[in-house]
């Protein structure tokens, strides 16, 4: 926080750089983020919540990003997401009972050539199906159960 | 010989960064066969991974869908023999092949430097020819000449709007002030664009260069890029590419010394629609809640902290270098006579060819579709396709002749749009497309004005209600009558275009909509409370396939009998009718 001056248009950098370490905003420091710059809680809690990348919430370990571009849509990203949700018994935006996935949502990921596309943390899977999508995420658990 | 590895966005979803590490692990197997390096977005997304092998003598061969596996038998075969494997190349210079249709056609202004060049090297840029433009602005131009030449030119803000870009300038000139800002929106938000993404990442200097004279010409010293957190490979690449441009004197103070000082920042967007717009993004680049402003006054006249300040999108910008560069009539030589230059495109849906396309105005959509694009993978006939996103609409193949032109399409109800156009086939419903921008847009409106705020939600209602089966006489004509008012009283472009594609899929596909009210049908099988999957006992021969696939267990039936499908556990999935190799699954 030190880099910045305090100004009101460091907010913004100052609280991406908060949620890159902490993974969300924790309630204690935008507490603190408040006593140190002067800006009002309900001024960061209004930015906060108007941008869609600060959360407010901690996620599971494990993100999953299915696109809802306009590519992927015509392309069925749908079905993809109610796969997904089905497999892992939450609706969007939940986070699975054992805190291993997060399913999101997300506009554009623009690898629209890739259609239908999600994305688990850094990596992207791009011409699904529901039947691949859930493949996807059977792996991924029956790597993470082996490797325990 | 030289190994050129296509690493932008969708070439690195595609496993780009593996294709590299495998021919790093061969060049270390093999030192010195070939020297490997790193480029852009070669605009064939289709065939993503790309790799180019450029040969000592000036061959060019460009191989795709290239894997780790497939870069091993390249690299033996053609690297170390010297003899291309046929099967993978999907464009070469110096025979033909069927990719070719993909680039007739296209004339590359704004991509000219990308899928060639490695973005992180200014050198590479520079020996391309970046920053000639800005040297020639700087160095032997008045601010006054710079903004006539751009007007000369015919450059029109490739955002979508289309106003004028040397008007703007002139503009922002005019009033005195002791601070002026300059502004990149790379906020590319339109779901289905990356055209903006692919510039930032495959010639990031093009933009630096045409905010450099962006800024010279209105007389600011400071700019901003404004970048959407999404495109964290377009902001690695810009930050590299400023930190180049300072150290060689191109931003800092005293710039080529011609005593111009111009400092660049960039800003992270942090993921809102709305701040596409003009006076929003201003309010986020300040750390407030990105919410559009009443004009006048116009940013250029109070913008960015209260000061004169000029925004222009990445594509207007990318133009600029070289229009100065080259001359003005160079530039409006293309193009139509109100629309001049070129366009960059982002191709994709059921098209079988997607990726990027530029284009001279004045190209008819059924050329960029089918001859660059190729038709839909499918074979399918083309229904429809988008254009401009949530503010754009739907233009029915009926129209593909239309010439793309900011007059032309407008009259269509759709809008050029800032490049995302697509192509949508007889499975795709439009009814359920209009549903589809609206949620976007209704999640996305910021708030500030009743009509879009509230409106949108009833619109989307009304929509959903209509997929759902249960649509009544006269929604039809609230949707129209609810689109009318949200347009004239919303104060930002999001209100004010919000309803355009429910308006465009009306106007053409207003028999769809009747389908699904009337008949609770939906024509293309997509929604999914109007359609029902049956198999047809003649044709099953009881394979089970579809039974154990089935995620529901819907589907029931000993094997070698007949299956049925029981309607209420049922999820519509379609994956039955997909993995039923007899035909026996039909849809209605």
């Amino acid at each position: 926080m030190s880099e910045f001056e305090g100004k009101e248009s460091d907010l913004i950098p100052i609280l991406q750089r908060i949620q890159a370490s902490y993974g969300y905003l924790p309630e204690d420091i935008i507490r603190e983020l408040s006593a140190r710059t002067g800006i009002f809680v309900t001024k960061i809690m209004g930015v906060a919540t108007f941008y869609s990348q600060f959360r407010l919430r901690p996620m599971g370990e494990h993100t999953i990003r299915v696109c809802f571009g306009t590519a992927c849509h015509v392309n069925g990203s749908e079905s993809i997401a109610d796969a997904l949700s089905d497999e892992l018994k939450i609706p969007l935006g939940g986070t699975t009972q054992d805190g291993k996935f997060t399913l999101e949502s997300v506009a554009c990921l623009g690898c629209c050539s890739l259609a239908p596309v999600m994305m688990i943390d850094d990596e992207t899977y791009g011409r699904l199906t529901p039947d691949k999508a859930r493949n996807i995420i059977r792996e991924l658990y029956a790597k993470e159960g082996a490797s325990k | 010989m030289k190994i050129v590895i296509g690493l932008g966005s969708c070439g690195i979803a595609s496993g780009g960064l593996k294709v590299k590490e495998e021919f790093e692990k061969l060049l270390a197997e093999h030192p010195g066969a070939a020297e490997l390096a790193e480029t852009g977005c070669m605009g064939m997304c289709y065939k993503e991974v790309n790799v180019e092998i450029l040969e000592d003598d000036g061959r060019s061969t460009i191989y795709g869908e290239v894997s780790a596996e497939r870069a091993r038998e390249i690299f033996e075969s053609h690297v170390l023999g010297g003899k291309p494997v046929e099967q993978y190349v999907v464009r070469s210079n110096y025979a033909e092949n069927e990719n070719d249709a993909f680039f007739n056609g296209q004339y590359r202004y704004v991509l000219d430097r990308c899928g060639k060049i490695n973005p992180e090297s200014i050198d590479e840029a520079i020996a391309a020819g970046a920053y000639r433009g800005a040297e020639k602005a700087l160095k032997t131009m008045t601010p006054e000449e710079v903004i006539d030449e751009i007007l000369r030119s015919g450059l029109r803000g490739r955002g979508g709007a289309g106003f004028p870009t040397g008007q703007k300038w002139k503009f922002a000139r005019a009033p005195q002030a002791d601070q002026k800002y300059i502004i990149c929106n790379a906020d590319e938000g339109d779901p289905g664009a990356f055209m903006n993404r692919s510039v930032l990442e495959g010639d990031p200097h093009a933009v630096i260069e045409g905010l450099l004279i962006g800024g010279y010409a209105i007389g600011a010293t400071e700019g901003y890029i404004y970048v959407r957190a999404e495109y964290p490979l377009a902001i690695k690449r810009l930050k590299i590419a400023i930190k180049q441009a300072e150290e060689r004197g191109f931003l800092g103070d005293n710039v080529m010394g011609t005593g111009f000082s111009f400092h660049l920042h960039i800003k992270e967007g942090a993921g809102a629609f709305v701040c596409g717009e003009e006076t929003a993004l201003i309010a986020s680049i300040e750390g407030q809640r990105g919410m559009p402003r009443m004009r006048p006054p116009f940013p250029a006249n109070r913008g960015l902290f209260g000061k004169p300040s000029n925004i222009n999108n990445v594509e207007t910008l990318a133009d600029v270098g070289r229009i100065i560069a080259d001359g003005a009539e160079k530039y409006a030589a293309l193009g139509t006579e109100k629309s001049k230059g070129t366009k960059v495109f982002a191709l994709a849906g059921k098209v079988k060819r997607g990726g990027l396309a530029e284009v001279p105005l004045g190209t008819s959509l059924r050329d960029v579709i089918y001859g660059i694009g190729g038709g839909t993978a499918s074979g399918k006939p083309i229904k429809a396709v988008q254009m401009g996103g949530p503010s754009g609409g739907c233009i029915p193949a009926d129209l593909l002749d239309t010439p793309i032109d900011y007059e032309s399409l407008a009259a269509t109800g759709a809008i050029m749009g800032s490049g995302g156009m697509i192509v949508m086939d007889e499975d795709n419903c439009m009814v359920d497309i209009a549903r589809y921008f609206l949620t976007f847009i209704q999640s996305e409106s910021c708030g500030k004005c009743t009509f879009c705020r509230i409106g949108t939600r009833r619109m989307l209602e009304i929509l959903t209600r209509i997929t759902k089966g249960e649509g009544r006489e006269g929604d039809i004509e609230l949707l129209e009558e609810l689109g009318q008012q949200i347009k004239r009283s919303s104060l930002c472009g999001l209100g004010q275009t919000a309803p355009n594609p429910v308006l465009t899929t009306i106007r053409y596909f207003r028999n769809e909509y009747e389908a699904h009210i009337r008949d609770k049908k939906c024509p293309a099988h997509q929604c999914k409370a109007l359609i029902r999957y049956e198999i047809q006992a003649d044709k099953c021969v009881g394979c089970t396939v579809c039974a154990r696939k089935c995620p529901a267990g819907a589907i029931s039936g000993s094997a070698k009998n007949p299956h049925t499908i029981d309607q209420s556990k049922c999820i519509k999935c379609g994956i039955c009718k997909s993995s039923c190799r007899f035909g026996a699954i039909t849809v209605d």
